[in-house]
């Protein structure tokens, strides 16, 4: 919030624009080196797991509290030949992000800037956020007695200090290419699509799914065969926010019911005495 | 004075069993506390919320919600006939509400900080608006069970204004318990990707609410009768069939309301895809909705204290079947997708039994020391 206006105050009147961090992540470029994750471990401090051998290489096998973002793979067959797929998982930093929308103490926020960020000193633990989030990132200390929730931060940090995130500066193939607008990174994934038919699976995710986020992915493959969640395009808050509006509404209704009918028994209950 | 509930003895069979309970329960409630989430449940990053949710929040404060529909039948509907179970109906609640928000206390990760939302006000989070709600109306229900506390203790004068002021008290308490209990369904409105859809709907928070009133006669009945076994005083037929004839026009609402979300929604044919899914669905309509509702519509059941028992028991475990749907196994697809599922440890079994037992030990002591059962008949 607070580079935000300080950028509007030094450019006030010069109609330029405010930050929207964006993060355009084209799977056919990446080589699964896995910089990314050794980039964002280190830059924020994240300790490492004990992990054995799997079926994939995919490791750690899924996002969790001390892993913000992984690449995942996919191996499999083609005209004859090993091809191989990745997918990098990680925060998708919602427009309308459902975990702050849930959370009962505004630990986590959607900043001004575009990062979802969690405030620990808030949070009570309640895990809404977790079951709300329609991409399953926000992971939970579950080991530890004072838990905290953990989530990419699209390393704000770094972005109020003028430096882009961790994983973007890391990648050698602008795998992960950020930009401060939503905007020149959709504009540069339909280029992309136009210009190299065949390239891609005609989607871009994150355009529409849960209303729309700051991180947009490019896939070879339907994003749903490289893990990714099938989430609807629904912005996810409007859907409590229509019962949350409608409460005042409630409290008429049941305070008049409530009074009528206690006035209207009442008089009934007296004429009966009456009568006897 | 009645001196009915001296005659309630504290040393039986069965306060030995919940005292066992409460004990062998404690010892998990301090695992819970000492060793933390990870090592006492089986909860996990793919499913953050699991059996003290599904049961003790959703199922205990759908079992208390006896406390509303009593109090304002008797206080609002002016239906004089109930007030003899106004006392147990609201003691219940106000037990069921204490165990509900100690259940969250330790389900929340941070147990310490339960008074956050008190504080940090987020109006866009159902979760808030479900913690001001258990704040408030526990306390509403504290003072809904004053009277008879002051009555013990001889503060007659006190006794009185509270029964005087009863209207409004109870007029907020519906109208928070109304809330209150949408919101627990209204809970589950962000979910529309994870949760099944035979139970995911806009429609959650009503449907929420009805089986919620369902349950609350059923609850309320189930003790009178329980109670009057235990405590040796003859039940108030006509009261049990007073209430009978309530749950079946809950009941025959709620089937209607089923039915419509369920053809507006996945179609009938979802009920019968032979999936998990589907046989806890016909499971849970048939338990708590289709039989209950049958046998109420014989007269002569809604008049005997034996079938009015059976269908309070099946109303009760009907809605908890409900509740466990959507908390639970309404979600293990989604976690069976990302490789994960979902079994309570025998410890969040025991933390759940410890609730439970001491709710039940809470309402004999009560029922002991207080003028809760005997109340309306010592004064005629």
């Amino acid at each position: 919030m607070g580079t935000n206006a300080i950028m509007e105050n030094t450019t006030a009147g010069q109609g330029v624009k405010k930050m929207e961090a964006s993060f355009l992540i084209d799977a056919t470029k990446c080589i699964g080196c896995r910089g990314c994750q050794i980039s964002c471990k280190s830059w924020n401090q994240n300790g490492t797991d004990r992990t054995t051998a799997g079926p994939t290489f995919t490791n750690p096998p899924k996002l969790n509290s001390k892993t913000y973002t992984n690449i995942a793979f996919f191996e499999s067959e083609q005209n004859g030949a090993v091809s191989w797929n990745f997918a990098r998982n990680g925060c998708f930093h919602c427009k309308k992000p459902a975990c702050a929308s849930v959370c009962p103490v505004e630990a986590l926020v959607k900043t001004p800037e575009g990062p979802v960020i969690y405030r620990a000193e808030r949070c009570i633990g309640c895990r809404y956020c977790m079951l709300a989030c329609p991409f399953n990132v926000p992971k939970y200390e579950w080991e530890k007695l004072s838990p905290k929730i953990q989530k990419c931060t699209f390393c704000y940090d770094r972005l109020l200090a003028g430096m882009i995130p961790a994983c973007a500066k890391t990648c050698p193939t602008g795998t992960i290419h950020f930009s401060d607008s939503i905007e020149k990174n959709l504009a540069e994934a339909k280029k992309r699509i136009s210009e190299n038919p065949g390239k891609y699976h005609n989607h871009i995710y994150g355009e529409k799914e849960a209303g729309g986020t700051s991180v947009l992915l490019l896939s070879a493959l339907p994003l749903d065969q490289i893990g990714h969640a099938k989430v609807g395009d629904q912005v996810l808050p409007d859907l409590t926010w229509k019962y949350i509006s409608g409460i005042p509404a409630i409290i008429g209704v049941v305070l008049a019911a409530g009074i009528g009918s206690w006035v209207i028994t009442r008089r009934m209950k007296n004429m009966d005495k009456e009568d006897e | 004075m009645s001196t009915e509930r001296h005659e309630i003895k504290m040393f039986t069979p069965m306060t030995l069993g919940l005292l066992i309970l409460i004990i062998a329960g404690a010892v998990s409630v301090y695992k819970r506390m000492t060793l933390g989430l990870g090592a006492t449940t089986n909860l996990q990053d793919d499913f953050p919320w699991g059996f003290w949710i599904g049961f003790d929040v959703l199922g205990g404060v759908a079992m208390a919600a006896g406390g509303f529909v009593i109090a304002s039948a008797v206080y609002l509907f002016n239906m004089k006939k109930y007030k003899p179970i106004a006392r147990p109906a609201i003691l219940t609640a106000f037990l069921g509400y204490l165990l509900a928000a100690s259940g969250i206390f330790l389900d929340i990760g941070q147990p310490f900080r339960i008074w956050h939302p008190m504080v940090m006000w987020q109006v866009h989070s159902i979760m808030f608006i479900v913690a001001i709600h258990v704040v408030i109306y526990t306390t509403v229900l504290a003072m809904e069970s004053s009277p008879m506390f002051f009555e013990r203790i001889g503060l007659k004068g006190v006794q009185r204004f509270v029964e005087k002021i009863m209207m409004p008290i109870a007029l907020f308490g519906t109208l928070l318990s109304t809330l209150h209990q949408s919101s627990l369904g209204a809970v589950y409105l962000i979910v529309p990707d994870k949760l099944h859809p035979l139970w995911y709907s806009s429609l959650l928070p009503f449907s929420f609410l009805v089986s919620a009133i369902m349950m609350g006669l059923s609850m309320v009945s189930f003790e009178s009768i329980l109670s009057s076994k235990f405590f040796k005083h003859q039940a108030n037929v006509g009261i049990l069939s007073g209430l009978a004839r309530g749950s079946m026009v809950a009941i025959g609402f709620y089937f209607v309301l089923k039915i419509f979300v369920l053809l507006k929604g996945p179609g009938i044919g979802a009920a019968f895809a032979g999936t998990m899914e589907a046989r806890l669905y016909l499971l849970e309509m048939a338990v708590g909705v289709i039989v209950p509702l049958i046998l109420l519509l014989i007269p002569a059941m809604r008049n005997s204290t034996g079938s009015i028992f059976l269908v309070n028991c099946l109303v009760i475990v009907g809605v908890v079947i409900n509740r466990m749907n959507v908390a639970i196994f309404g979600l293990l697809r989604h976690a069976h997708e990302r490789g994960a599922s979902y079994f309570p440890t025998t410890n969040e079994f025991m933390v759940t039994l410890f609730l439970v037992a001491l709710g039940i030990f809470l309402f004999k002591f009560a029922c002991k020391y207080f003028n809760v059962l005997s109340y309306e008949e010592v004064k005629q």
